[in-house]
């Protein structure tokens, strides 16, 4: 169990800056996941919370205990990575076992084959025990790779995108049983992916990094309802936010030419994009926008509607009792209130400025 | 297909070789020789082992049948050339082992001028075994070698003193093929991927633990090939002894071998020595085969 701190830091490879300024704390017993895309520094992060790397600037706090100048030895963190790294030409028992016998540690043989026993019961490995690493699954060797890190009760774990290399359905069962995981562990998780949807189902808190820049930390709903800025709004959510340029004149939001729907208050004048959820699009007669349908996508509970308005492409989810087809002429609408404004000029929400 | 590639085909054959021509041209050519140099002399060199035929003589060749080989079986002086031959062998590919390893380990990492450094680490390697012979006597030369004077041993016998000549040869021998050792370890130790060093340091592995659990048996089956060549060469070593010493405790197998045939013309009792020597090679080649295929079964 611990908490980790970073404190402004920032990391460089040559003259690459890979992270700028991380200040970050994560909870003790939270399920916290970095967001971001290829290259955005998330893997930079986890191997310096690791002690892989060091970093540039700033320091690294484990517990209160300042670690940034300790080996990955003595952090007492486990790491999850993608490509597995179970060692080779040994069976799934020894690659448990090694963590527990290195001369490091010194647990006593009962009780190593008594951790192990428990790990194998929770991961569902017990078969595989004596199975050499290379006769395993994908699935297989994960599950043995996180009961690899399960095994040394570590006081922190880092996953750095442990399920991108499985299939879709077991990446689903996987990600509900990492999650019941740390729930039942009760330790402190640092999630590493670039899948929004992993970070939206797993998460207790996201992060989300850009170039190298914390952008956001919040919530997984406060991410989602209330994107700091347009990277955000883009980054998370199935599909993304719409985001349609426009300004408020008179009390309107003018998108266009013919294009205005009310929108009291605030920001008049200046240059906007206002930031709509597809749930929050709503499609009646009644509604002050002309759109058109350009494409239907069948969900089964839902169905995803692509609409043009004017110049703007939006799309919209509606319930599947809701009789549309392509080529329709629809009228749009949605709540004031559920608009997030964004300056159009920073990219920057309204509401946080 | 488009008619432009259609074309290419046989346009291309004209203008470069057919099947048949490559085959008279490289691979018949190849043939032959192999026959005539190889192969024949293979087996005319076992109907010779079988006789008692002297190529300084004019005699024609009797046929003894077993009798060459059981004199040198019996004789006690060949198997003092066979002990000598081991003792050199397990000296200097211990040797080999140990130094080319060794210094692949300190390469394997990042250091400045890792290129050059390697280069010059294989230099050795590079040099004819009648150059490195000759220049070694010098450097062991009692009086004015450079080796006894950098150790301050005054002048120490080195090829001279009966005791000390055969670790001496393969010392030089160390020197010469560490650096094959150390090429073909490089090449297994930069296979072993990087990512498993991290698991294990965050696993708290210590560096011997690391070494022995991971390292080493990534690299075995490399190692093992490179100690396969370097114990057949040894097997074999004539230039180096011959050039070095010629104390009768440096006298290995080939040296004898080479004064049986060309000193004493003993034609047919060397070729039955040479097959001898043969048998016991492949012998110590297929143990380290069939290990190599357990250790990568691992």
């Amino acid at each position: 169990m611990a908490e980790i701190e970073l404190r402004g830091i920032s990391k460089s490879f040559g003259t690459v800056p890979a992270l700028r300024d991380i200040n970050l704390t994560i909870a003790d017993g939270q399920f916290f996941v970095l967001l971001g895309e290829t290259g955005a520094g998330k893997t930079t992060t986890l191997r310096l919370i690791a002690g892989l790397d060091r970093p540039t600037e700033g320091r690294i706090l484990i517990d209160g205990q300042d670690v940034t100048d300790w080996g990955a030895a003595d952090r007492d963190t486990a790491l999850v990575l993608q490509q597995y790294s179970l060692y080779p030409r040994y069976t799934v028992r020894q690659n448990l076992e090694f963590p527990l016998k290195s001369p490091m540690r010194r647990v006593p043989p009962d009780q190593i084959a008594e951790r192990i026993a428990r790990v194998s019961k929770t991961l569902r490995i017990g078969h595989l025990l004596d199975r050499k690493t290379d006769r395993l699954s994908g699935g297989e060797m994960q599950r043995v790779s996180i009961g690899r890190a399960i095994v040394r009760t570590p006081k922190v774990f880092l996953m750095d995108e442990p399920l991108s290399a499985l299939d879709a359905k077991l990446r689903e069962s996987l990600r509900a049983e990492l999650k019941d995981l740390q729930m039942t562990l009760g330790e402190t998780f640092l999630f590493v992916t670039h899948d929004q949807v992993e970070a939206m189902s797993m998460g207790d808190r996201i992060g989300v990094l850009n170039k190298g820049t914390l952008v956001q930390v919040g919530t997984p709903q406060e991410i989602y309802s209330n994107p700091v800025n347009t990277f955000v709004a883009r980054a998370v959510g199935s599909p993304a936010m719409n985001l349609l340029p426009g300004r408020i004149e008179g009390g309107r939001a003018q998108l266009g030419p013919g294009l205005a729907l009310d929108h009291a208050g605030g920001a008049e004048g200046r240059a906007l994009i206002f930031g709509i959820r597809p749930e929050d699009v709503e499609l009646a007669t009644g509604a002050p926008l002309p759109a058109t349908v350009t494409d239907v996508e069948n969900h089964g509970v839902e169905k995803i509607v692509t609409l043009m308005a004017g110049p703007h492409r939006l799309r919209a989810t509606v319930p599947v009792t809701v009789r549309v087809a392509a080529q329709d002429q629809v009228r749009i609408g949605w709540q004031p209130a559920r608009v997030t404004l964004f300056d159009e000029a920073t990219g920057r929400s309204l509401r946080r400025a | 297909m488009s008619p432009s590639s259609q074309a290419a085909g046989p346009a291309l054959r004209s203008r470069g070789m057919s099947d048949l021509a490559i085959r008279n041209l490289f691979i018949i050519p190849t043939i032959v020789f192999l026959i005539v140099f190889n192969i024949f002399p293979l087996i005319y060199s076992l109907g010779y082992s079988f006789t008692d035929f002297r190529a300084s003589t004019n005699e024609p060749a009797r046929f003894v049948g077993l009798q060459n080989y059981r004199d040198l079986l019996s004789d006690p002086f060949i198997w003092r050339n066979f002990t000598i031959t081991a003792k050199y062998v397990l000296v200097s590919v211990t040797g080999q082992v140990i130094v080319g390893f060794g210094i692949a380990l300190l390469l394997n990492r990042e250091i400045p001028f890792k290129g050059l450094l390697t280069t010059l680490l294989l230099l050795p390697m590079m040099l004819s075994m009648a150059v490195v012979g000759l220049f070694w006597k010098l450097l062991y030369d009692p009086s004015f070698g450079i080796i006894n004077y950098a150790l301050g041993l005054g002048t120490f016998e080195w090829l001279a003193n009966p005791d000390v000549a055969l670790y001496a040869i393969a010392l030089v021998d160390i020197w010469m093929w560490s650096p094959f050792v150390m090429l073909l370890s490089l090449a297994g130790l930069s296979a072993v991927p990087k990512h498993l060093y991290e698991a294990a340091a965050i696993d708290r592995a210590s560096g011997l633990y690391t070494f022995f659990r991971i390292t080493l048996p990534l690299v075995a089956p490399i190692l093992l090939i490179a100690i396969i060549f370097r114990t057949m060469e040894a097997f074999k070593t004539f230039d180096l002894a011959y050039i070095l010493a010629s104390q009768p405790t440096t006298e290995v197998i080939s040296i004898r071998l080479y004064k049986m045939a060309f000193q004493e013309w003993q034609t047919g009792l060397s070729c039955a020595f040479a097959y001898i020597v043969l048998i016991m090679v492949l012998a110590i080649t297929n143990i380290y085969v069939k290990y190599l295929n357990k250790v990568k079964e691992r």
